[in-house]
């Protein structure tokens, strides 16, 4: 900012007006150059310091979270296992047309791929089977059986291998051979969403007992809406009270509400398993005031309600704050406006009050929402069996079936998802508005 | 809503003493899980619920075993008269933890807070170009979920050699904390006062001592408080943990992860109750940084 104004020796006051009387031309500063170019250099040096200053972080941020997330979802639509393993079938499976049987020359090149792909790596053929039984099962039994007896097979190998397995006398292995060996396709990201990919490049729908996937992602979104409304009902209230009480009294409560905020995920998670379980302080209550037998307590925890109710109280906050802001702003003349012209405390409420917290409702909504549909600890924790959300399936295939191209494709269809979550709420409220406490 | 008038209705007395039950239900349901876990630490027994004894409040039914468990669990030899003190920096689990934990975030806090406060800076300038889409950018490690971050991180680090290391578990909590710094320094930056960095320069100061001397002493508060949602962050962060680190790397939160999961105790309580009380601490701090970033800019509160 300060550099706008030029170096350079200052006229006297009296001299300035006479000197712009005689020149006509272009104002030019006190080294000579026109005003205006003077102005632009001014201009382009504090943008470049402005951008100077964020480019650490935006270089760090690139290299240390989305290079990363790149390179992972990468491998959601580019997994090179097959062909690294077999390059010999992987040319002929291109030409192939997946319609003729397969020839004398494809059956030699997988058993010569499959001896050199052992001597490389002893457990290679195991992990291109496996490869293969994801579009068809029994392909890694078939990988297996007939690496073992590679060495052994003589000229000509088809007889010879269908001999060894009838599978390797159908073509809907070698169908499936012929995806896995394609290493840029859609196969993972079909498959996260339930579709199987064919050899002749259509889609699908799995076996419905393997469709486990859509599941999944309807659940976590059922989860994350009942998981918003349920912050809605219970913030909104609060927030009214809060906006409406005075600001000494609202202050102190609204430390009830930030101390959940500080407080650690596994704290409040752990202090839920001690509230709800069956020998818990909320069963205690239920049992001591006769809701229900003892020997007949609830269960609240380690399923879909636990997760529903750890995950509302961990992100009520989230809702009451912008609820909050945006009420605090209301003028309270409007609703005696509306009482005084004679409007009941309902209509008052819900055609003045209520219109203008709109803007609250979808901030919060939408924070809530986008936090709670990548939710990992508390159903990890607390969900069992029927409360595991997609967090938990990504997590599972990346540290335990360490099948990465399924993690990345099902990781991809969620964070399309988020972002354009993320999108909605820039254009709603804008990120710049974004408060804490 | 503040008081009742005098010409109000029943219905009117009615709704608003339930409204008010209803608020302060929900006030009980916010605090009531971050209270409970207090008494139930004290438990002498090894179970998650009160017992008869505790709700006699009866002195035999209380006591401090699972606090003293905190740094016992895992030692040697706990009962040691010698080197008992090394044993216990050396191999107690949770201490072990507790080292971890706050080695990472502190290193995250500096990183983060240091590159997140320069960006708002950068980011608060009206001159700044694609001031939304570098806005976006930098916000967005607080919206990817957080098992996608941590997959890639793992995946990418580990071929860099990265993973299990404590270098690349900061360089995550660190990016993880920059949201927070970020926002918490713009909203402080929002209500300043450009003409006084404009004063500084008139009288001769250059960029940087104008920096030190006039922006950040104004700043500080919302720094700081970036900086504690920074360590924050990274305290309570377990999903990173849980792919990144290795074993001898565990912190607090990821301990408690897998106390939780396998050996539930009630020392998970008792290290509960600790970061309740340094939570409480914290806020207290963002509180009071808070007010006085308000009575600095000239902004009181109503």
């Amino acid at each position: 900012m300060a550099d706008i104004t030029a170096p350079g020796p200052r006229r006297s006051l009296t001299e300035a007006p006479q000197r712009s009387a005689e020149t006509s031309g272009p104002l030019l500063a006190a080294d000579g150059t026109p005003l205006r170019r003077k102005l632009r250099q001014a201009l382009f040096v504090s943008r470049m310091r402005a951008m100077g200053l964020a480019t650490p972080l935006v270089l760090f941020v690139l290299l240390a979270f989305v290079f990363p997330i790149f390179v992972l979802l990468w491998q959601a639509v580019y997994n090179d296992t097959f062909e690294d393993g077999m390059p010999r079938t992987t040319e002929l499976l291109a030409e192939w047309d997946a319609i003729s049987d397969p020839d004398e020359a494809m059956y030699a090149a997988v058993i010569t791929d499959l001896i050199e792909a052992r001597d490389r790596e002893r457990a290679l053929p195991t992990k291109v089977g496996a490869r293969v039984n994801r579009e068809k099962s029994g392909s890694l039994s078939l990988f297996k059986k007939t690496n073992r007896r590679a060495q052994r097979l003589e000229a000509p190998f088809k007889e010879a291998m269908v001999d060894l397995d009838k599978k390797w006398g159908d073509i809907e292995y070698w169908r499936a051979m012929k995806v896995a060996s394609q290493s840029v396709s859609p196969a993972f990201v079909a498959s996260a969403l339930d579709l199987h990919y064919t050899a002749d490049g259509t889609f699908e729908w799995e076996d419905p007992k393997r469709q486990i996937h859509l599941k999944l992602f309807l659940r976590t979104l059922e989860i994350s809406l009942i998981v918003t409304l349920a912050t809605i009902a219970l913030g909104y209230p609060v927030a009214y009270l809060l906006a409406t009480l005075p600001a000494r009294v609202s202050n102190l409560l609204l430390i009830l509400v930030l101390l959940p905020f500080w407080t650690s995920i596994l704290v409040r998670t752990t202090s839920w398993i001690a509230m709800l379980q069956s020998q818990g302080v909320m069963n205690d209550i239920f049992v001591w005031i006769g809701i229900t037998a003892d020997d007949q307590r609830f269960s609240m925890i380690y399923n879909k309600l636990g997760t529903l109710i750890a995950m509302t109280h961990i992100l009520l906050p989230f809702m009451i704050l912008p609820l909050y802001s945006v009420m605090k702003t209301i003028p309270p003349s409007y609703v005696r406006a509306a009482k005084s012209l004679g409007a009941t405390n309902w209509t008052a409420f819900w055609r003045i009050y209520a219109p203008q917290t709109v803007p609250g409702i979808g901030a919060g909504a939408i924070l809530v929402f986008i936090l709670a549909i990548g939710y990992y600890i508390t159903p990890a924790l607390v969900g069992g069996q029927d409360g595991v959300m997609i967090s938990n399936i990504i997590d599972d295939h990346m540290r335990k079936s360490l099948n990465y191209s399924l993690a990345a494709a099902l990781g991809l269809v969620l964070l399309v998802f988020v972002l354009f979550l993320y999108w909605l709420y820039d254009r709603i409220v804008g990120i710049d508005n974004m408060k804490l406490g | 809503m503040a008081g009742l008038p005098p010409y109000a209705t029943t219905g009117e007395r009615v709704w608003y003493y339930s409204f008010r039950v209803l608020c302060g239900l929900i006030f009980l349901f916010l605090i009531a899980p971050i209270i409970i876990v207090v008494p139930l630490s004290f438990n002498v027994e090894p179970y998650f619920s009160f017992t008869e004894g505790m709700l006699n409040f009866s002195e035999e039914a209380y006591s401090t075993r699972w606090y003293a468990d905190i740094v016992r669990n895992g030692m040697a030899a706990p009962d040691a008269e010698q080197g008992w003190w090394a044993d216990m920096w050396q191999n107690a689990q949770w201490v072990r933890a507790i080292k971890n934990s706050f080695f990472i975030g502190i290193f995250s806090t500096l990183l983060a807070t240091a590159l997140g406060t320069l960006a708002a800076i950068g980011l608060a300038r009206s001159e700044m170009p694609f001031k939304g889409a570098v806005m976006a950018l930098l916000i967005s490690p607080m919206i990817v979920p957080l098992v996608i971050t941590a997959s890639g991180l793992f995946y990418a680090f580990s071929q860099i050699g990265l993973a299990k290391t404590y270098p690349g578990i900061i360089m995550a909590h660190a990016v993880l904390g920059t949201p927070f710094v970020i926002i918490t320094v713009t909203a402080t930056l929002v209500g300043f006062d450009h003409s006084l960095t404009r004063a500084s320069a008139s009288l001769g100061a250059d960029p940087v001592r104008t920096f030190f001397k006039v922006q950040m002493p104004l700043i500080l508060p919302g720094v700081i408080s970036g900086a504690l949602f920074a360590f924050i962050t990274s305290f309570d962060e377990v999903v990173v943990v849980l792919q990144l680190a290795d074993p001898t790397q565990r912190t607090i939160p990821r301990q408690m992860f897998s106390g939780i999961r396998e050996q539930i105790s009630p020392t998970i309580l008792a290290v509960a109750t600790i970061l309740v009380i340094i939570s409480i601490a914290l806020l207290a701090t963002v509180e009071l940084l808070r007010r006085r970033s308000e009575r600095l800019r000239g902004m009181s509160p109503q």
